[in-house]
């Protein structure tokens, strides 16, 4: 019984006390907004590269791309994502580390974290977009050229589509690996939501309390995301073909 | 009926690899002809009608629509050539007969000339080509053995797709068509249905009018019924047949003798990559002359 009013007490220390929930909550918003942004930004990075991986490579200006391409996707794949955020917080973006947008406190670093997860996730978008072309079956771009429709019309408003539609589960998966890769955003002091753990330790002196709450957050969010991703499956598979 | 060349095919060669599927075809395909095309498979009935529109790109030889070239290479083989008269060549400076060399020399020179004109000439071809590619595809409608309709399109929107896109026609003038084309084979109420609901038969009738939507010139069918359950092969062929009466230029690969028979003007038997006989209908499944028809004939008509 001790052990339950213990845990209780801590919990209202570390969560209820002070309003401090808010301050998971500011954190949680940050997680959210970074790992959505990023996935936007990595889909539309993946879209491009992708239509450049695919395309006919019939100059050196194509055959120059791919190759950038190509580097690009093995880079990324190749290095850990921690290693990334250094490279672009210290490196790459210092140039906006100090400016706060609209006056809102850590936009540059939410920024920064957008655009380095969104290059990071747009690598493996790429993979998985190119997986969803090559499952587009040969005859739809095939029955476009012969309408006689140039590559990029084809490309984009017949294989693209259906490659788009076969991939969301998989692309819905990479948003959901990202919401829990975006904890590392903490190295470089974006306040997300594991970022919180500090403060809120600072404050209570409680270690162990503060980092089982956050876990549930994630956990909380995760399971609810995997619940709209077999509702997406469903509905698609339910669909056309 | 009949009416003036509208391609012309001479010693047409594909190779995918080392693999040699079209070896120097030749044909010419008049306004107004329905040429069935037959033959065992993998003999290279695809490939050639995919030459045609060049979604397959040649090895050797020319391709002529409507009196323009869309592909030639004849050079290759003055290319071989150069490279044997060049050995000579230099086999003739190894020994001392100035005549000899001198020979070899003005041989080797001349091709080399020939050989650097019709490079030019072939060079300009493919860039014209480069632009007009999709124009000239524009004016060869093809029908494929797997129908190939946009699955996330509605029967309208495959329809209107290429025309509307390409600026044929506006989106009014395109859907208006459409549907003249789709109240013609008894599907107008297919119009904002999705291509999966649809049986065999009404998706390949579908992809018909896709293709006659961009108003061609000349429609390739590559086996069209193949794909079909038996009982809906008559509702395709009978919309083919009727494009044909309505004096439609067709290529048809096929493995319908009846259509063949009753349909084409023409019929033509491929095998191993040769056209090895053509004929007019009549003569030719009651006298075939080539054993390997012979062969195939007693096989499919019984
Ligand atoms: N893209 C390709 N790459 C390599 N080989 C091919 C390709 N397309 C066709 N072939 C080969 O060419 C031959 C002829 O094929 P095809 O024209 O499809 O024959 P058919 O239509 O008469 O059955 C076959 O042996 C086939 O395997
Ligand atoms: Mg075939």
């Amino acid at each position: 019984m001790k052990f339950f009013t213990d845990l209780w007490a801590n919990f209202y220390k570390c969560f209820l006390q002070y309003d401090m929930w808010k301050m998971y909550l500011q954190g949680l918003r940050n997680t959210v907004i970074i790992a959505v942004g990023a996935c936007l930004f990595g889909l539309i990075i993946g879209i491009i590269v992708t239509c450049i991986r695919v395309a006919p490579k019939n100059n050196i200006i194509m055959k120059f791309l791919d190759g950038v391409c190509k580097v690009y996707v093995t880079v990324i794949r190749g290095t850990p994502v921690v290693l990334q955020l250094f490279i672009c917080y210290f490196v790459l973006l210092t140039g906006i580390r100090n400016v706060n947008f609209f006056g809102i406190k850590d936009t540059a670093g939410i920024l920064v974290a957008i655009v380095t997860f969104g290059i990071n996730s747009g690598a493996y978008m790429t993979e998985i977009l190119r997986g969803g072309i090559n499952a587009v079956d040969a005859g739809q771009m095939e029955a476009g050229r012969s309408l006689g429709l140039s590559w990029i019309s084809t490309f984009l408003r017949i294989v693209l589509p259906q490659a788009l539609k076969s991939a969301i589960p998989t692309m819905f998966n990479e948003f959901i690996t990202l919401v829990k890769e975006t904890s590392v955003a903490g190295y470089v002091g974006i306040v997300d939501l594991t970022k919180i753990q500090s403060y809120v330790t600072v404050q209570t002196m409680e270690l162990f309390m503060p980092l089982l709450i956050i876990a549930a957050i994630y956990l909380i969010l995760v399971l609810g995301l995997q619940q709209i991703q077999k509702r997406i499956e469903r509905r698609l598979t339910r669909g056309d073909r | 009926m009949i009416g003036n060349p509208i391609i012309s095919v001479k010693d047409l060669s594909k190779k995918f690899g080392d693999l040699e599927v079209l070896k120097s075809v030749s044909l010419s395909v008049r306004k107004g002809d329905v040429i069935a095309v037959i033959g065992p498979s993998g003999c290279g009935k695809s490939t050639f009608l995919r030459c045609l529109n060049l979604l397959e790109t040649p090895t050797a030889g020319e391709i002529l629509f409507e009196d323009k070239y869309v592909f030639k290479n004849e050079s290759v083989y003055l290319k071989e050539r150069l490279t044997v008269l060049k050995k000579e060549l230099k086999a003739a400076k190894k020994g001392n007969d100035e005549n000899e060399i001198s020979l070899a020399q003005a041989n080797y020179d001349e091709v080399k000339t020939q050989y650097a004109a019709l490079a030019g000439e072939e060079k300009e071809i493919k860039k014209q080509l480069q632009k007009s590619l999709n124009l000239h595809r524009q004016k060869i409608g093809m029908v494929f053995q797997q129908f190939n309709l946009f699955p996330h399109l509605t029967v309208l929107q495959n329809i209107t797709l290429a025309p509307v896109k390409l600026k044929k026609m506006s989106e009014e003038e395109a859907t208006a068509k459409a549907i003249e084309l789709l109240k013609k084979i008894g599907l107008e109420d297919k119009a904002n249905a999705y291509p999966s609901t649809l049986s065999g038969g009404q998706k390949q009738r579908i992809a018909i009018v896709r293709a006659l939507a961009m108003n061609p010139d000349v429609m390739l069918f590559d086996e069209p019924t193949s794909a079909l359950d038996p009982e809906m092969v008559g509702e395709v062929l009978k919309v083919m047949t009727e494009l044909a009466k309505e004096g439609m230029t067709m290529i048809v690969v096929t493995h319908e003798m009846g259509f063949a028979k009753e349909v084409a003007n023409r019929v033509i038997f491929m095998s191993d990559g040769v056209i090895k006989e053509e004929n007019e209908p009549e003569e030719f499944f009651s006298n075939p002359k080539d054993e390997r028809l012979k062969e195939f004939l007693s096989k499919v008509l019984s």
